[in-house]
């Protein structure tokens, strides 16, 4: 196996290997039996779902996308469509790529650990578990033209009408937003500075910039939910 | 109670098994290793690895359960294309009659169902796992990367598949999807500054993609050949790069 060892001294590299066969082996195949069983079975017992053919005059109500996409189908009560469902899953995507050449803690390499990466681990369950938080939401609580139903609720079509939204004005909004971006930038590079300085100012930038369009997602859903605020900025062009 | 070696000796130690197989297997190191280097599929592996890699409590085996469940929804997918013609006239009614006429069409139709969906679940649950272990860490970033494409191709991949069955459910789901493609900034007819392009519903990257400007007959092929051929084949191809580089990069990640 090949180690960088710039500049660290020899390392004794245990010898702890086994042979593949038959200990791996064997465990592939167990694996591979168990999981071709449960889907035979969950798939005698449980059909696909299947409806009627489609017609393009008559509207599914709710009509809603594969369970793994309803979380940004979700955020479309947030946002305009060319963020909910272009801009931010092009964002996470590219976060995620980035992921290796922003974190650079050599800590915690190949192993299980969250004291030596709190920061790291913390935002990715933080963000992880939000995604699938919102799936939940879109798949189980949302109804009928997308109305909120708590999970003992029935679904129906008289559901009191949602209160009235307002924008903020623009001149708030942008200074919200840019104070907003602003401060998170440059905070912690203040008060955190060995944070800062370890990171970098190329990958502290974008690491904080994707931190805090993640929280700014979330913190313009508390607006919404809150104030009822509709948009922070409202312009002809674009709204957010 | 030396019942399993007893079994054992029964049923290898007469003619007809003996024919086939020709010799024994006895359990050395070398062929152990012969095992692995001398079998065309398990040659994937390395003869050796580490211990920490073996254990489920590391790996949660989940991207080899990835791995083979996508096997297992080409082989279902293969016979369910047996049966099914991308037709809008005659998309319903294949899907209806695999779950009426077809012998174990149900069966098969449902298993490649419920196999998507589980590979959607364990491709994210892989990834989870490799980012708690810290395993995209130098050398491995880059492998990071191919999977990242790899956990799109899978959602791509069952999404495409959705329309098929040309049924209520997964026409208006696709028609969620691909309006989003309208709002696309630039691109998308709908989208904020598409005027700079001069972008109309019909030449938006939303034409592009259903090949018109509804969910139409051009839409079911091209959702057909996508799902079918096209990310398929390249999924594959990145697989191979995937696993190719957890090797080079110097097998499954541990500590030092
Ligand atoms: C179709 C999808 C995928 C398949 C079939 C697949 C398969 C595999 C397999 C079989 C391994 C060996 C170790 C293990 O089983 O955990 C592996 C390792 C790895 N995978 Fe994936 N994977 C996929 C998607 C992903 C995704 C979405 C990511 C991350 C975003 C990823 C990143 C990695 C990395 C960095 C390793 C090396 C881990 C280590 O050395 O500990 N893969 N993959």
């Amino acid at each position: 196996m090949e180690v960088r060892q710039e500049k660290k001294g020899m390392i004794e590299l245990k010898d702890d290997k086994v042979f593949t066969w038959p200990t791996l082996v064997a465990k592939e195949f167990l694996a591979a039996i168990f999981v071709t069983v449960g889907l035979l079975f969950y798939s005698y017992f449980v059909d696909a779902p299947l409806r009627e053919l489609s017609n393009p005059g008559q509207a599914e109500n709710p009509a809603k996308a594969p369970w793994y996409f309803l979380g940004l189908q979700e955020v479309l009560v947030y946002f305009d469509p060319w963020f909910a469902g272009v801009v931010l899953p092009s964002i996470i995507i590219l976060g995620l790529i980035l992921i290796p050449y922003l974190d650079n803690n050599p800590k915690g390499n190949g192993y299980y650990t969250f004291k030596e990466r709190r920061f790291a681990v913390t935002t990715f369950v933080f963000g992880y578990i939000f995604w699938y938080v919102l799936i939940y939401i879109g798949t189980a609580l949302r109804g009928p033209f997308w109305a909120f139903f708590w999970p003992w609720e029935k679904w129906t079509h008289d559901f009191p009408t949602p209160p009235p939204l307002h924008n903020l004005p623009l001149p708030l909004g942008i200074i919200l937003m840019c104070g907003f971006y602003f401060a998170g930038l440059t905070l912690p590079a203040l008060f955190k500075k060995d944070f800062f300085m370890k990171l970098g100012i190329i990958r502290y930038s974008l690491t904080m910039g994707l931190l805090l369009t993640m929280i700014g997602t979330v913190i313009k859903m508390v607006f919404r939910l809150a104030f009822n605020v509709k948009f922070i900025i409202a312009t002809p062009w674009i709204n957010i | 109670m030396k019942l399993i070696p007893d079994l054992i000796k029964k049923i290898t130690n007469n003619e007809i098994w003996r024919s086939v197989f020709r010799h024994g297997y006895a359990d050395t190191p070398r062929n152990r290793a012969l095992q692995i280097i001398s079998n065309i599929w398990l040659h994937l592996h390395p003869v050796k690895v580490r211990e920490h890699g073996t254990k489920i409590r590391f790996t949660w085996c989940m991207g080899g359960i990835t791995f083979f469940i996508f096997l297992f929804e080409t082989i279902t997918g293969i016979l369910l294309m047996f049966y099914y013609v991308p037709d809008v006239n005659r998309a319903y009614a294949d899907i209806v009659d695999l779950m009426y006429v077809v012998p174990f069409g149900r069966f098969l139709r449902n298993s490649h169902r419920w196999g998507a969906h589980a590979m959607v679940i364990t491709v994210s649950v892989h990834m989870f796992r490799v980012f708690l272990t810290g395993s995209y860490k130098p050398p491995r970033q880059f492998n990071w990367v191919v999977g990242v494409i790899l956990l799109v191709l899978t959602f791509l991949l069952s999404f495409t598949g959705y329309l098929l069955p040309w049924d209520q459910l997964g026409y208006w789901a696709i028609t969620v999807g691909t309006n989003m493609a309208r709002a696309t900034p630039f691109l998308g007819h709908e989208g904020p500054f598409s005027y700079i392009l001069g972008m109309r519903p019909d030449n938006d990257i939303r034409f592009a993609l259903l090949g018109g400007t509804a969910i139409d007959a051009p839409a079911l092929l091209r959702a057909y050949v996508w799902h079918c051929i096209a990310i398929p084949v390249i999924a594959s191809a990145l697989m191979m790069v995937h696993f190719w580089r957890v090797r080079k990069d110097g097998g499954i990640s541990g500590p030092l």
